[in-house]
């Protein structure tokens, strides 16, 4: 038996599609394999299944830890498990890695069947409504005819829109959370920065790095800083490392002096060891694509008109990156919509990763929903 | 069945029931300030309404998710931008009017999101009230339990001042409860009741 509140060992599953997906840039992928884990058991109505979704940098382990790897915690850990917000005591709960992956999913370093080799840049662009279609294939796979809900932050909420978009009849509750409806241009911004940082590093080659047996280390571990900088608050930076010097006084050279600067490199060395910069070209491409108001004129109320979701949607004040005022454009559509809907604005202090965080005004509002999800 | 299927408590709240009763069937309702989502959850399972409350308090804001009641964290004070215009059937504000900053604001929100508004108030000009005030303190009651210094009430006033307010604003009332101790008060209300309920639109529009 797991100890009480945590999933226990857990390990990835795959499925394999031989249908072919046409991606939304025109591009089709003939065959694809996802990988997964799941949590929890499905019940015979098939009616309590859970999708998680991930955000950029993560992946399908979403809880628990692997027998051979026990420090390799699920990146949701603290929210999902038996007697969490997110019981797997009632509910089965399915993570899974996105096509473009590097988790086990089909992505750009997996073999290209068409000329033997990897991929590399010619991996095609993935987008949100891919990755929800691909979703839609596992659960038909694995019986699940419609979700409880789909959840999921940041990126992750996005899927979780998409899905009340454009498979309605699949979903019954949506919980967003530290979302925008669509990128803002800053946002862009930073991800153009990180992608340039990947492209622009010499070990690159033009995407095809894994035959020349490197990887682009610099730009990868640039990425990740300027990335990880965005996702917190400036309050939250000053709380954890102030000024804090490692070793009390000035060195006047470019070794780490500040304690902020020791973070962000081990941050992007763990990083740049177990994340692919090809994936990390596109997840952020895919970020910058998201706009499902897009083929509605630009109005979102017109783009939700089809979905029937419960929806939660909760944003964190010290959030700059998805701030609550983002998150209020998606409650507008809804309301236009007329659909049932609630809102939590958690004044919380850790910016983006905010909703990764373990804060009982969050957790308790997750908890609460899920608890009236009725099965 | 969950601890949630059991019926709302309305008790202690006699403005509710007064408001529920003007209510019509399957109504849109926006509740400003909706607290714990009693009255929403209450509307819903008696008049079938559909709608939306809006309270900043976060222990209030999850006792309405328990409720299962639509709630949105916002802050009343920085407008109700998020709603279109007639999307609602009433809006109504309970006990709050005398708190908010921008009061005049909250009412034409109030007329412009909804075809017609409900508002509940203390009334300042309560007897026991005007009789602490000769007594020189300031009034502390069922109704206005807070001493000066703690309160959250910043726009006290009377039923006479709501009902003039009502005609320099071209509000138009449609009904009105006044009451004391939970029960109607009809003779010298602005004396004798500590409570009213008003239902109001936008005079000559309709």
């Amino acid at each position: 038996m797991p100890p009480e509140g945590t999933v226990g060992t857990v390990s990835p599953k795959f499925e394999c599609f031989d249908e072919p997906i046409v991606l939304k840039s025109g591009a089709r992928l003939d065959a694809y394999q996802l990988a997964y884990e799941t949590y929890g058991t499905l019940n015979s109505a098939r009616s309590n299944a859970v999708l998680v979704c991930h955000a950029l940098n993560a992946s399908h382990h979403v809880a628990g830890v692997y027998a051979d790897d026990p420090d390799n915690v699920g990146w949701w850990d603290n929210l999902i498990g038996p007697g969490k917000p997110l019981d797997t005591n009632r509910f089965f709960v399915v993570g899974v890695n996105n096509i473009g992956g590097c988790h086990g999913s089909t992505g750009p370093a997996s073999i290209n069947p068409t000329t033997g080799s990897q991929w590399g840049a010619d991996f095609p662009m993935v987008t949100v409504e891919d990755w929800v279609e691909a979703q839609s294939h596992l659960a038909t796979r694995l019986g699940i005819h419609r979700f409880a809900a789909v959840m999921g932050g940041s990126l992750g909420a996005m899927q979780a829109l998409q899905w009340a978009i454009s498979q309605p009849q699949r979903i019954g509750h949506a919980i967003v959370i530290a979302a925008a409806p669509k990128l803002s241009t800053q946002n862009i911004a930073f991800n153009e920065v990180a992608r340039q940082a990947i492209t622009t590093d010499p070990d690159f080659h033009g995407g095809n790095f894994y035959s020349h047996g490197v990887v682009p280390r610099r730009g990868l571990r640039i990425a990740r800083m300027i990335g990880h900088i965005t996702y917190l608050s400036d309050d939250a930076m000053a709380e954890k490392f102030g000024r804090e010097l490692r070793e009390g006084v000035y060195k006047f050279n470019f070794d780490v002096e500040f304690q902020v600067e020791s973070y962000l490199r081990y941050q992007a060395d763990k990083f740049a060891e177990r994340f692919d910069a090809n994936t990390y070209l596109r997840i952020t491409k895919a970020l910058d694509y998201f706009d499902p108001a897009a083929a509605h004129g630009g109005d979102l109320s017109a783009a939700l008109k089809q979905a029937s979701a419960g929806f939660l949607v909760a944003s964190f004040t010290s959030d700059w990156r998805f701030s609550p005022a983002r998150s209020r454009e998606i409650i507008k559509a809804l309301l236009d919509n007329g659909l049932d809907a609630s809102y939590a604005e958690i004044n919380a202090p850790h910016g983006h990763d905010a909703f990764l965080m373990e804060d009982p005004r969050y957790h308790n509002v997750i908890r609460a929903y899920f608890n009236n999800i009725a099965l | 069945m969950t601890p949630f299927d059991t019926p709302a408590s309305l008790s202690g709240r006699s403005d509710f029931i007064a408001i529920a009763k003007w209510i019509k069937p399957d109504a849109k309702v926006l509740d400003l300030g909706c607290g714990d989502g009693s009255l929403l959850r209450h509307l819903k399972e008696a008049r079938g309404v559909t709608g939306y409350g809006i309270e900043i308090d976060d222990t209030k804001v999850l006792a309405c998710v328990k409720n299962r009641v639509n709630v949105l964290q916002i802050d009343l004070e920085s407008g109700l931008s998020e709603f279109e215009s007639d999307s609602f059937d009433y809006v109504i504000l309970s006990q709050t009017l005398q708190a908010v900053r921008h009061t005049e604001r909250i009412i034409r929100d109030m007329l412009r999101v909804g075809r017609e508004a409900i508002v509940t108030f203390p009334n300042f000009g309560y007897w026991r009230h005007r009789l602490q005030i000769l007594g020189g303190r300031m009034p502390v009651s069922g109704e206005l339990p807070y001493e000066w210094y703690d309160t959250p009430n910043i726009h006290l006033f009377t039923i006479r001042d709501f009902e003039n307010f009502c005609g320099t604003h071209s509000v138009r009332i449609l009904e009105r409860v006044v009451m004391a101790e939970g029960r109607p008060v009809n003779f010298l209300p602005n004396l004798l009741g500590s409570l009213a309920v008003y239902r109001f639109d936008e005079g000559g529009r309709s």
